[in-house]
């Protein structure tokens, strides 16, 4: 049991990585698995209407690859991906923390995209038209996974610089 | 960036010359037609409905013969078969293909009538089986089904549906009706499931009999008038028979398949027809004379009476249309950015008075999809795709090779800020030159710098182009109120939220905290802050004073006012929304480094080599999928939200042009 209090450090950003991957590939999961149902009653009415509805299913994908991204930049950070693994436990708990806003707010924001992405599919559905606008609305959503893909950046980076 | 302008014009041709005008109208596609002129007792509209109806018909038979063809002698579809667009045809070729059109109509009704019976043969098909099955169990039996029995006798055949031997039913037929002596019972087959017997009583003991056996869960053979074995015979020969016929109507639309062009043809044609009935039934006529009125881009306008005056003598009045009027949209921009208005049209064309704003989306639209992708080899992979595409299929239609252009200057921006970033295919010649060739030293330097080092820059430069971006468009705004002689509306929407939110940012880069937290390399100077808060809190109180000013009392102005203020925190939440430019371009960069980190994972050896071009390949066309994706999004969002929210309002309608709207064929244009 020794060996994982002197290393401590490395187990809390891993547990940090390993959130920041799985929390938000469950959300994207779940929110292209609810798009993909109504995309695919969708195509059975009209298989023209494919290219589009693809699109739309696809949008809630993307926090999944933000948590992927946190996940690997934490990796390469600690130094898990080559090199030694080294960390004071104060630093692992801050890449702990640097992941969690690309944890919880992808996984929430995925399956709430997903849900505006269904609707979306409905509209462009019946108004193939109105295309552009239908995207704008899942979009909406994404854009706090954005803010929260940015401040997990932004942290990881500057956590490496820091003396502690 | 311009909006084309509109001319209303009035035509008026004599009837004999109808059907050529409007043919000619029709494959000229410059005149949107709009019945506005009302009805009076010389001039009328004509009920053409049946005409239209008939032809309306026609395509659809000629559409569902088409679907059949489709279903059982598909024609040969490539890959990129969907960018080839319509074949183009002069339009004595549309006239003359339509002469033995008659003939290809009752084509496509045999070739309805044929899948039909493909259809009933097929659903009688199980309807037999099922009879066969039934009559399985009585293969070896050699009486009619339907015997009854003789004068003096009873007969009953059918089954039970338990295995039992005629001892045993014979035993449990004493115990129902012990008075029925006579009884004899033959076991035909027996399976696990079921008993076919065949029991003869005298004809005193039948109804004791039926009695007991019905007890027993007794289910009469299906009946038939002739011997089991013979009859299967006959259901095997129908069986057969409806078999052959599927396929030989099957044979005879595969046969058909010759016809797949001329039926296209058809379709076409009657929907061009009906289009034109649609139209001519609109159309007020007295008994010589009929009249079209509608709009005509302005620089054509001219052209348009002088032919109609030459070729068909008719009258043509071309006029302003007027200030109230829907007069329908059109936009017309030069090759850089034309590509983007498909992207202005799905959100909304301009109303009235509005600028096409075409121009700076395109700009901006390249630049941030560029910037989001952020790649030279996705680029230069969008740039080739393309290229190809536009040169390979020259006759592709027009909003789709709009679409073609837009992906590829945007590609070229892509390839741009690759190179600024010094990425291709993340980083894969270092990665390919230290794992395979042993040379760490080999790698794509940066022109700028590289994102992943430095995010806080990328960071501050997607902050820089947002109020970039965001100013543009209050310019659009002061131009577009400028250009209306509206002074006060530029000075109070537009020139006060300069001032505060311009401001604002000055006086902030003076707080040292900040630019060190930005990295910048300067802090302005003390008095520059007060010069600019100044300016800032002056464009506040401006815009406290007038933002309501629609109001009359003053109490409602200052609340309204204050609300207009409170817009600020839409502008900080704008520029914050422009970080996505950061987020977008490290995803995929981080990513393609993921890709080619893992792929290098085996080192310099064959299995090795393989795994990396594996990876390499799928991972990063999956990696341009997505990324490409998520970068047409989020640019469409910025210009939709973040830049139109500005100062575009939209509510425009398309110019729709009477034109021929058809599937396979299109009729060149000469206007």
């Amino acid at each position: 049991m020794e060996g994982i209090w002197t290393n401590f450090g490395v187990v809390l950003a891993l547990l940090g990585a390993a959130l920041a991957t799985l929390l938000p590939g469950m959300g994207s999961a779940i929110g292209v698995g609810t798009a993909g149902q109504a995309a695919a009653g969708v195509v059975t009415e009209d298989p023209g209407q494919f290219g589009r509805v693809l699109v739309l299913q696809l949008l809630p994908g993307t926090q999944g690859i933000y948590g992927l991204l946190i996940g690997f930049i934490t990796l390469t950070q600690i130094g898990i991906m080559g090199g030694s693994p080294d960390l004071s436990t104060a630093k692992g708990a801050l890449y702990l923390a640097a992941c969690l806003p690309i944890g919880f707010v992808g996984y929430k924001s995925a399956i709430y995209q997903g849900r505006t992405a269904v609707a979306s599919i409905g509209l462009a559905a019946r108004r193939p038209e109105q295309f552009g606008k239908a995207m704008i609305f899942p979009a909406m959503v994404e854009t706090y996974a954005i803010l929260a893909l940015l401040i997990s950046i932004l942290s990881i980076f500057g956590i490496a610089g820091l003396p502690v | 960036m311009a909006v084309v302008p509109m001319k209303k014009v009035l035509i008026c041709g004599l009837k004999q010359n109808r059907k050529a005008i409007l043919d000619f109208l029709q494959c000229r596609k410059v005149l949107e037609i709009s019945g506005d002129l009302p009805e009076d007792a010389v001039l009328q509209k004509t009920d053409v409905s049946s005409r239209k109806i008939l032809f309306e018909r026609n395509a659809g038979s000629a559409r569902q013969a088409l679907e059949v063809l489709e279903q059982y002698a598909p024609g040969e579809v490539g890959m990129l078969s969907s960018f080839a667009g319509r074949k183009p045809l002069i339009f004595e070729e549309y006239e003359a293909g339509a002469v033995d059109h008659e003939a290809v109509i009752a084509d496509a009704l045999r070739l309805q009538e044929l899948a039909n019976s493909i259809g009933e043969s097929r659903s009688r098909i199980p309807k037999l089986e099922q009879q066969m099955e039934a009559l399985s169990p009585w293969q070896s039996f050699d009486l009619p089904l339907d015997f009854a029995g003789t004068k003096m006798s009873a007969a009953f055949i059918g089954s039970l549906a338990e295995p039992l031997t005629a001892e045993e039913v014979t035993a449990c037929l004493r115990t129902f009706a012990p008075e029925a002596e006579t009884v004899d019972v033959t076991v035909v087959s027996s399976s696990r499931e079921q008993t076919c017997l065949f029991a003869v009583c005298a004809r005193a003991e039948a109804d004791a009999v039926e009695e007991a056996l019905g007890r027993m869960g007794f289910a009469r053979a299906p009946l038939t008038s002739v011997v089991p074995a013979k009859r299967s015979e006959q259901l095997r020969a129908e069986l057969a028979a409806e078999k052959e016929k599927i396929e030989e109507c099957r044979r005879q639309i595969c046969d058909m398949a010759t016809e797949r062009e001329k039926l296209k043809f058809a379709m076409d044609y009657n929907t061009m027809r009906a289009e034109t009935y649609e139209v001519l039934g609109g159309l007020l006529q007295s008994r010589r004379v009929f009249f079209i009125t509608g709009y005509v881009p302005a620089d054509k306008a001219e052209v348009l009476k002088a032919a109609l005056d030459e070729r068909y003598g008719a009258f043509t009045d071309i006029s302003d249309p007027g200030e109230d009027e829907d007069v329908p949209v059109l936009l017309h921009n030069n090759a850089f950015s034309a590509p983007v208005e498909g992207v202005i049209e799905s959100y909304s064309l301009p109303g009235r008075g509005e600028v096409d704003p075409s121009m700076i989306v395109a700009l901006f639209y390249y630049m941030f999809f560029g910037l989001m992708l952020s790649d030279a080899g996705y680029g230069l992979i969008i740039v080739a795709g393309s290229v190809y595409c536009l040169h390979r299929f020259k006759n592709m239609e027009e909003n789709l090779k709009k679409s073609l252009k837009m992906f590829l200057y945007s590609g070229i921006a892509a390839m741009f800020w690759g190179v600024m970033f010094g990425s291709f295919f993340g980083d894969a010649v270092s990665v390919i030159a230290t794992t395979f060739f042993g040379r760490p030293d080999i790698s794509l330097k940066p022109l700028w710098f590289e994102p992943v080092n430095m995010p806080m820059k990328l960071l501050v430069f997607s902050f820089l182009l947002g109020i970039i971006h965001l100013f543009t468009g209050l310019g659009v705004r002061l131009y577009t109120c400028l250009r209306s002689g509206r002074i006060m509306d530029a000075v109070c929407d537009v020139f006060f939220w300069y001032m505060l939110v311009g401001g604002a940012i000055l006086c902030l880069l003076t707080v040292e905290m900040l630019t060190n937290m930005m990295g910048l390399r300067f802090t302005l100077p003390a008095p520059v802050g007060t010069v600019a808060g100044v300016v800032a809190v002056g464009g506040a109180i401006g815009i406290v004073l007038t933002s309501g000013r629609s109001s009359r009392s003053w109490g409602k102005r200052l609340l309204k006012g204050l609300y207009g203020l409170y817009g600020i925190s839409n502008y900080l939440s704008d520029i914050l929304s422009y970080s996505r430019l950061l987020a977008l371009g490290l995803a995929t960069s981080v990513i393609s480094t993921v890709l080619n980190q893992l792929g290098s994972m085996m080192g310099n050896s064959i299995p090795g080599v393989i795994l990396f071009i594996l990876i390499f390949v799928f991972g990063h066309s999956l990696n341009l999928a997505i990324n490409a994706l998520g970068a047409y999004v989020h640019t469409n969002w910025l210009q939709y939200v973040e830049f139109f929210g500005k100062f575009y309002n939209g509510g425009g309608r398309m110019f729709a042009p009477f034109g021929i709207h058809t599937k396979y064929y299109k009729v060149k244009e000469e206007i």
